[in-house]
């Protein structure tokens, strides 16, 4: 009889950790000056060095190391003064020179925390470490039914990757969060990809795999205040999957431990379609990567004002944007939250820095221009308009150009690529007709066409006048604006 | 050999560069006489792994045309100089030493060898040495030992035995080596040649195959002091390639050389460095030197160097420690030898199995051992202290003294085999040569006479601080012309081994 989620947590308390790797966005890989631009030719983006050719020799990106004292800076944590890279030891094809360059016992940055909100609560991550390393090559495995080197007739390796600067954030442990524990997961690793998008470090595209998660999930009995023995559920590559891959490993687990069975030390797969995880390499017996110091690189030493330098040049980090808008804005938690959730903060912003009250500029963001970038499958700041051409289309608005419907007709247009709002005006002859003449005229033709109604409205039932008004609009294809034509009719009429 | 070519090889870089330079041979007749050279001795003595024919006669005529328009020649314009099969030489094949390398072709060049070319120097080939410069012999070769021109029963030392063999034998005047724990001097010595182990640092890694990263050190070979300084020069200086390498310029070691001139110096002579275990005729041979050095005006005083003693066994932790991941690289995967079939594990193992030589292979077990998790603060960490202890011995001896000599080595040339079977007595070699390794600083190698028991030659080392490297010429032009006066002739010039 499987244990239910709500089962498993009457009985357990959930503890998870997880490892989050960013490859950095720089120009060049972290120790050569090969181009790191993603999908080119195989084996296009390389040298001597991040080939791993014998006699070659690492030099280090300082830029990287700039990136990685930012993320460090703003996850709150200590930047060393003095440390140094390791050579970590085994091997695989994938990695040119059967070692990766990493860092072991002296990281960069320790000791940190990251606030996420969890339904308008805040939970404190603790981060125990972000160092930096290389990332390897990608090997394709053809033949065979898994994709995976075992049963695979031969294997291509691509090393375009190998070599592109890559952080690794740990956290520690996280206890305490109950039911809640698969929704901060999912929470924390948003929020870590909002703060890494702000500071311009990496693309984070977790589907390009530039951001990949590993999910330490353990129980621990109620009450016991033991925890128990975890697994590791590797690239977990979707916010979702980070969420379902902790949502179910809790009643696997506890499965597991209420038959009197023991939790085995493991690495664990997470399987997109199905959502559940399956067993892979034990870790009962740890791997000796026989870390020692890497003789080919000089220890890092981060001047302490360049840090501070770096500290001042920081970003706007999400935490104080979110207060900083649900102030300015006036919003509730939860419409902050579907705004980043879609994705639709920065267009926002724009909008607004570009004239548009907020209230429109979230009406139209998320709206109109929400459906259709939901229909084409893509984030609204993925559409083919920019800020300022919303914010011209509400000022068509409030100005009396534009009715509601034709400005949808003049997203349309600027979406086809017709222009901007003002020449999709101009081109489809979509403007407000506020040529008082011209609509006097329709007003006279409708007030002749419809003589009960006008005789009602002059003895005083103006709620009557709708009826003329709707015969002008209907007259004018809807290019009137409506409020001004109930005032000439009832001008008109009076 | 016609008598002018046997004649060119006679002569020193130096004067070969001159006579280029006025136009009295060309780079082309300089190079052929060398490659007739090689021709009419290799087979005896073995030094060359790969003879670039084409390539060396082509850059030759390249100088010779250079000349010939009148543009301005690099200071080793046409002067032929052999390379330790080591350095990454684009197109030209290089092995280090092993199967696992044999038929890989690199696509890019040395740091050493570009500044070698730009310098207009003729690269003549790549030499022996021992598997990925471990040994002191080149019995470690995968290709077979080199043997010592002097005596061909005997060893030319190593690993850069292959370089000094060529030096010897007049195959070339110059060559290129690495010291990792003596590999440049103890070959120098055995062979009677000058050899020098830069400031580490001070000479770029970039594109020499690695050994023990935090020791390699290329450097010059030369059949005199002035010729091998020349080299240095030329091959030294900063390299954003290699982050080890130091900004700082070259210490004026050219100057040095010409100017041997040791009255005032203050020399030290290393307590530690003698004793059992060395050959008496070394040991004479090396208070002859220091008398000669007091007799031209240095002051000589003994210097102790308590933790020199740990200096072998620290080294034979930290080397095999780098080793056995420097080495990891050759799988069969991408570049070498292939061997096996089955899955990638399978390739790897049986490809490491059947291309490396033993030594390699004791190498890397011994650093895998001693990277082990459990071991590696009892082994490495405790090996890298020793390393430390062993620079403050260094630093508090540089604090009274401007430079340390010992023998280079603790004996003369062995058989060949004689050692082959006892890795213990082989590493015993390097003793003298190994704390300059772990310190980083300059050290060198210069003939000093033939012990007189076997009539074989003797090195005196001269050890200086980091960036000192010109002290060490300054000693050894002193004592090589004090000797070369009393003696009349270079000592090369008794070099029996080719029946010269």
């Amino acid at each position: 009889m499987a244990v239910t989620y709500e089962e498993a947590l009457t009985r357990y308390e959930p503890v998870f950790g997880l490892e989050t790797h960013v490859e950095l966005g720089t120009r060049t890989k972290m120790f050569c000056g090969c181009i790191t631009t993603f999908g080119g030719e195989p084996n296009s983006q390389v040298c001597p060095v991040c080939l791993g050719l014998p006699g070659s020799l690492p030099v280090v990106n300082r830029t990287a190391i700039e990136y990685t004292i930012k993320i460090g800076l703003a996850l709150n944590c200590t930047i060393a003064s003095w440390c140094r890279f390791a050579r970590k030891n085994y091997f695989y094809p994938d990695m040119p020179k059967n070692f990766q360059i990493s860092q072991y016992d002296e990281p960069l940055c320790s000791e940190g925390y990251l606030d996420v909100a969890v339904s308008g609560e805040i939970v404190r991550v603790s981060i125990e470490r972000v160092h930096l390393e290389e990332d390897t090559g990608k090997s394709l495995h053809v033949g065979g039914a898994t994709g995976r080197i075992q049963g695979a007739e031969y294997s291509l390796v691509d090393y375009n990757r190998a070599g592109i600067p890559l952080v690794e954030i740990v956290t520690k442990p996280v206890p305490g969060t109950g039911s809640m524990a698969p929704d901060v997961a999912r929470a924390y690793v948003t929020e870590l990809r909002d703060v890494l998008r702000s500071l311009g470090v990496s693309d984070v595209r977790m589907e390009e795999g530039s951001m990949r998660c590993d999910v330490n999930t353990s129980l621990s009995v109620r009450g016991s205040g033991v925890w128990g023995t975890r697994t590791e559920t590797k690239n977990v590559n979707s916010l979702r999957s980070v969420e379902r891959a902790v949502r179910s490993e809790i009643p696997r687990q506890a499965e597991v431990l209420d038959a009197g069975g023991r939790v085995v030390q493991e690495t664990r797969h997470f399987h997109e379609e199905s959502g559940e995880t399956t067993s892979g390499r034990s870790k009962e017996e740890a791997q000796d990567y026989r870390y020692f110091p890497e003789p080919d690189l000089v220890p890092v030493a981060p001047a302490a004002d360049w840090v501070e330098s770096i500290r001042a040049s920081l970003p706007e980090l999400p935490s104080a944007r979110r207060s900083r808008l649900l102030a300015a804005w006036s919003l509730s938690e939860l419409e902050f939250e579907s705004l980043r959730n879609a994705g639709a903060l920065d267009v926002v912003e724009a909008t607004v820095a570009a004239g548009a009250s907020s209230a429109d500029a979230r009406k139209w963001w998320m709206g109109e221009l929400a459906r259709r970038a939901n229909e084409a499958g893509v984030e609204v700041s993925y559409l083919a308009i920019t800020p300022a051409e919303v914010a011209r289309v509400s000022a068509l608005v409030s100005a009396g150009t534009l009715n509601d419907r034709l400005a949808r007709e003049v997203l349309d247009g600027v979406l086809a690529g017709e222009g901007t709002p003002d020449e999709v005006v101009e081109k489809r002859g979509l403007a407000v007709v506020s040529d008082d003449s011209a609509l006097l005229s329709a007003i006279d033709e409708a007030i002749a066409a419809n003589p009960d109604v006008a005789e009602k409205v002059r003895s005083g039932k103006v709620q009557a006048a709708g009826v003329i008004v709707g015969a002008v609009m209907k007259a004018t294809r809807g290019k009137a604006d409506a409020a001004r034509v109930r005032e000439l009719v009832l001008e008109r009429l009076a | 050999m016609t008598g002018m070519g046997r004649e060119l090889t006679r002569k020193t870089a130096t004067e070969l560069a001159a006579a280029i330079a006025a136009g009295d041979v060309s780079a082309v007749e300089v190079t052929q006489a060398h490659l007739d050279q090689i021709a009419a001795t290799d087979d005896r003595v073995r030094a060359f792994l790969h003879v670039a024919t084409n390539e060396a006669l082509a850059q030759a005529r390249a100088v010779d045309e250079k000349r010939a328009r009148g543009e301005s020649l690099g200071a080793l314009a046409g002067v032929p100089v052999a390379v330790k099969d080591l350095f990454a030489t684009a197109g030209v094949p290089t092995t280090c030493g092993s199967k696992i390398l044999q038929g890989w072709v690199p696509p890019y060049e040395s740091t050493v060898t570009a500044r070698l070319r730009a310098a207009d120097a003729v690269v003549l080939g790549k030499t022996n040495m021992d598997e990925f410069a471990m040994g002191s012999s080149t019995e470690n070769s995968g290709y077979g030992p080199s043997h010592n021109p002097w005596d061909l029963a005997k060893v030319p030392g190593g690993s850069s035995g292959g370089s000094a063999a060529a030096v010897a034998a007049f195959e070339a005047p110059l060559s290129l080596g690495t010291d990792t724990g003596g590999s440049i001097r103890q070959p120098a010595a055995v062979c009677g040649i000058v050899g020098t182990k830069p400031t580490y640092g001070g000479s770029s890694r970039y594109g020499v195959v690695a050994f023990a990263s935090s020791l390699d050190t290329p450097g010059p070979l030369g059949r005199n002091v002035l010729d091998t300084a020349l080299l240095h020069q030329v091959i030294s200086g900063h390299d954003p390639m290699d982050a080890t390498s130091i900004d700082a310029p070259v210490p004026p070691v050219v100057e040095a050389a010409r100017h041997g001139d040791v009255s005032g110096m203050t020399i030290g002579v290393v307590t530690e460095l003698a004793g059992d275990g060395y050959q008496p005729g070394v040991m004479s041979r090396f208070a002859e030197a220091v008398e000669v050095l007091q007799g031209l005006g240095a002051k000589v005083v003994e210097v102790s160097c308590p933790h020199f003693k740990y200096g072998l066994p620290a080294y034979y932790l930290i080397a095999p420690s780098e080793v056995s991941s420097n080495l990891a690289r050759f799988d069969g995967m991408r570049y070498g030898l292939r061997a096996g079939t089955g899955s990638a594990e399978e390739v790897m193992a049986t490809t490491r199995a059947a291309g490396f030589g033993a030594e390699a292979k004791r190498r890397i077990m011994l650093g895998t051992y001693a990277l082990s998790s459990g071991y590696y603060d009892a082994y490495y960490g405790k090996a890298q202290q020793v390393r430390t202890l062993i620079i403050r011995d260094f630093e508090a001896a540089f604090s009274q003294v401007d430079v340390l000599v010992s023998p280079a080595t603790p004996t003369t040339a062995f058989d060949i085999g004689e050692r082959a079977d006892d890795p213990m007595a082989m590493y015993l070699a390097d003793l003298c040569t190994i704390p300059s390794n772990l310190a980083g600083n300059a050290a060198l190698s210069v003939p000093v006479g033939l012990a007189p028991e076997n009539g074989l030659p003797v090195g005196l080392q001269v050890m200086a601080p980091p960036l000192a490297d010109d002290r060490l010429y300054r000693v050894a032009a002193a004592v090589e012309a004090a000797f070369d006066s009393r003696r009349g002739h270079p000592l090369l010039a008794e070099a029996k081994g080719l029946g010269a």
